[in-house]
């Protein structure tokens, strides 16, 4: 780097899903793009559960199928409400995913992350692993001009800087971008790869092919804090992972690899994986703060993509779809303000944040932006419901000499008891104004 | 019950030996003024410990997620950084 007077039309920084969708459609479309990645090769720094929304890469790699290391095709969601012994649940399970092209399919990052990064090379861009980004160069007048990495003379030149650094961002806070992450704004999630022979993991879920199954779950598992747990099925292998808000997490005495631990000795939950092996126990940060919590997206010279801007829709789990989503439209506004001759000024740059307001990014985190508020105030949704709705099964589904009559009226006390009728209502009002 | 350190044992990584790249600013304020040690309950690689009144950190089994730096936002008192590029975690699925 010693001599380096070379200027890139764009520095990324990072070379996760939000970056590599920046990076490959500024590439494509001619640009001069350079994207550094702090790990020994994209991914290796990388946590996700994984499920993968076919559109938001569509966009962006429409034959992406033919060569992307997809896992299994989603067939069957099941999401359970559990209880120490138990769980209520629901399962959807369609034959109409089974039909092409699939619509989510489960993924390993490390292997996923690989693949992208080598169409961004394709497409015509310099990646450079083990380079990480210590700090942001600005002119006089404070306007971002390109990066300092950790090598001796490491300055390099862009007209823009698209920080795709994930959610930890030091870069961006150390700038003073943004505020650092708060705890109550943020879940901590653990998660081990636990393989299976292929059959196996067939047969326990009845699949054939390429057909997969993932299950939400919440409820006691998560010990009265605000989080969810995940279990996915791969080609030959599961991914188990439970994740809660670090606010939460802070204020009890349960490590988070205990928590791991007892979803995996859960009833429910513990013949699914045994015999497995773990191979890998990994863990990563969710920005979960939403809506109300969202930084500025851009500025003199630079934006913010994926987690660094706190994209994470945390009631559907989304957040890589959302990360290359708000990359290729970082890039699309670049593209556009080359065509006109335009610089990256914040005023300029301000076409950004309008092409995320009518995209799924904003339009999905202002939905549910009361979400992580009334999850916060509102505890019962956590722990109480859980317990009334697998006590209500546990009622209506033993059968011993009490008539139905009188059974209905237990479950309806025990509700009462927990949650009075106006709590009842109010509750129902709550998330139903939440989700509004 | 499978231990921290046995999960950890399944990992790949490449140690910067002697180099750690999260330090304590001051290690008096975790022993005397910290009430929480919330450091010490949610690392998920169990790199911090308490033990007979004294602050402990080794971060040689790091997972990198930060949130250490992120739940001592009362006191600060976590100097955070990356590991030197190509060092530390390798996750090979992620
Ligand atoms: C357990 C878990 C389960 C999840 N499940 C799902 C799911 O099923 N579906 C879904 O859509 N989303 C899911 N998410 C969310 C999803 O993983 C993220 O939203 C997504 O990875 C964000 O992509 P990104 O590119 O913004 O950030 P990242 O993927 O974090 O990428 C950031 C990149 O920047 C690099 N980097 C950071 N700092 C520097 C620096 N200073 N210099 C150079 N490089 C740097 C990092 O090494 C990394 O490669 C899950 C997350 C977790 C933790
Ligand atoms: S939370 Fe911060 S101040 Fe408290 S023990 Fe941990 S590092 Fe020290
Ligand atoms: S970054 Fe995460 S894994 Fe590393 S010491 Fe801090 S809390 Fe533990």
């Amino acid at each position: 780097m010693t001599q380096n007077i070379e200027k890139f039309d764009v520095i990324v920084v990072g070379a996760g899903p939000a970056g590599n969708a920046a990076a490959y459609t500024l590439a494509k479309a001619g640009k001069k793009v350079l994207q550094l990645e702090r790990g020994e090769y994209p991914g290796s720094k990388n946590v996700q559960g994984a499920i993968l929304y076919a559109d938001a890469l569509e966009k962006i790699i429409p034959d992406f199928r033919d060569s992307a290391p997809l896992e299994r095709t989603v067939i069957e969601q099941r999401m359970w409400v559990m209880e120490d012994e138990s769980y209520v649940g629901t399962t959807f399970r369609s034959d109409r995913f089974n039909q092409m092209p699939g619509n989510r399919y489960t993924i390993i990052r490390a292997r996923f992350d690989k693949w992208f990064s080598e169409q961004v090379q394709k497409a015509g861009a310099l990646v450079i692993c083990e380079m990480t980004v210590i700090a942001l160069l600005r002119d006089e007048s404070g306007k971002v001009i390109g990066v300092e990495v950790d090598r001796d003379d490491g300055k390099i030149y862009a007209e823009t800087v698209i920080l795709a650094d994930g959610v930890n961002s030091l870069v961006a806070s150390r700038a003073g971008l943004r505020e650092d992450i708060k705890p109550a704004a943020v879940a901590l999630a653990v998660k081990e790869t636990i393989f299976l022979p292929k059959e196996t993991v067939e047969a326990r879920f009845n699949l054939k092919g390429s057909e997969g199954v993932v299950i939400e779950m919440l409820g006691s598992i998560s010990q009265g804090m605000a989080g969810t747990a995940f279990l996915y099925t791969n080609k030959d292998s599961i991914s188990l992972g439970i994740g809660c808000m670090l606010s939460d997490m802070k204020a009890q005495n349960t490590t988070p690899a205990e928590l791991l631990e007892k979803l995996k000795q859960h009833p429910s939950v513990a013949p699914l994986i045994a015999g497995g092996e773990t191979r890998e126990y990994a863990a990563h940060l969710i920005p979960e703060g939403g809506y109300h919590a969202l930084p500025e997206l851009y500025g003199e010279g630079w934006l913010l993509v994926g987690d660094s801007a706190g994209f994470v829709n945390a009631v559907h789990r989304e957040g890589s779809n959302l990360a290359m989503t708000s990359g290729r439209l970082a890039a699309e506004t670049l593209l556009e303000l080359g065509e006109k001759g335009l610089p990256s000024t914040a005023a300029n740059l301000a076409r950004y944040k309008a092409r995320l307001e009518d995209s799924i990014v904003l339009k999905d985190l202002k939905k549910y932006r009361n979400i992580p508020d009334t999850l916060h105030s509102q505890r019962q949704f956590l722990s109480d419901y859980p317990a009334l709705l697998n006590g209500a099964a546990h009622e209506f589904f033993t059968v011993d000499s009490r008539d139905k009559a009188t059974k209905e009226k237990a479950i309806f006390n025990a509700f009462r008891e927990r949650r009075s009728l106006l709590g009842l209502l109010g509750d129902a009002y709550r998330l139903w104004r939440a989700t509004r | 019950m499978m231990k921290v350190e046995e999960k950890l044992f399944q990992n790949r990584y490449r140690v910067d030996a002697d180099r750690p790249h999260i330090r304590i600013k001051d290690e008096s304020l975790c022993n005397n003024g910290c009430v929480s040690r919330a450091c010490t309950v949610c690392c998920p690689a169990g790199c911090w410990s308490f033990e007979e009144g004294k602050i402990g950190l080794i971060t040689d089994g790091c997972l990198e997620c930060g949130t250490c730096r992120v739940v001592c936002d009362t006191h600060g008192n976590v100097d955070w950084n990356y590991p030197r590029a190509g060092f530390g975690i390798l996750f090979k699925f992620g």
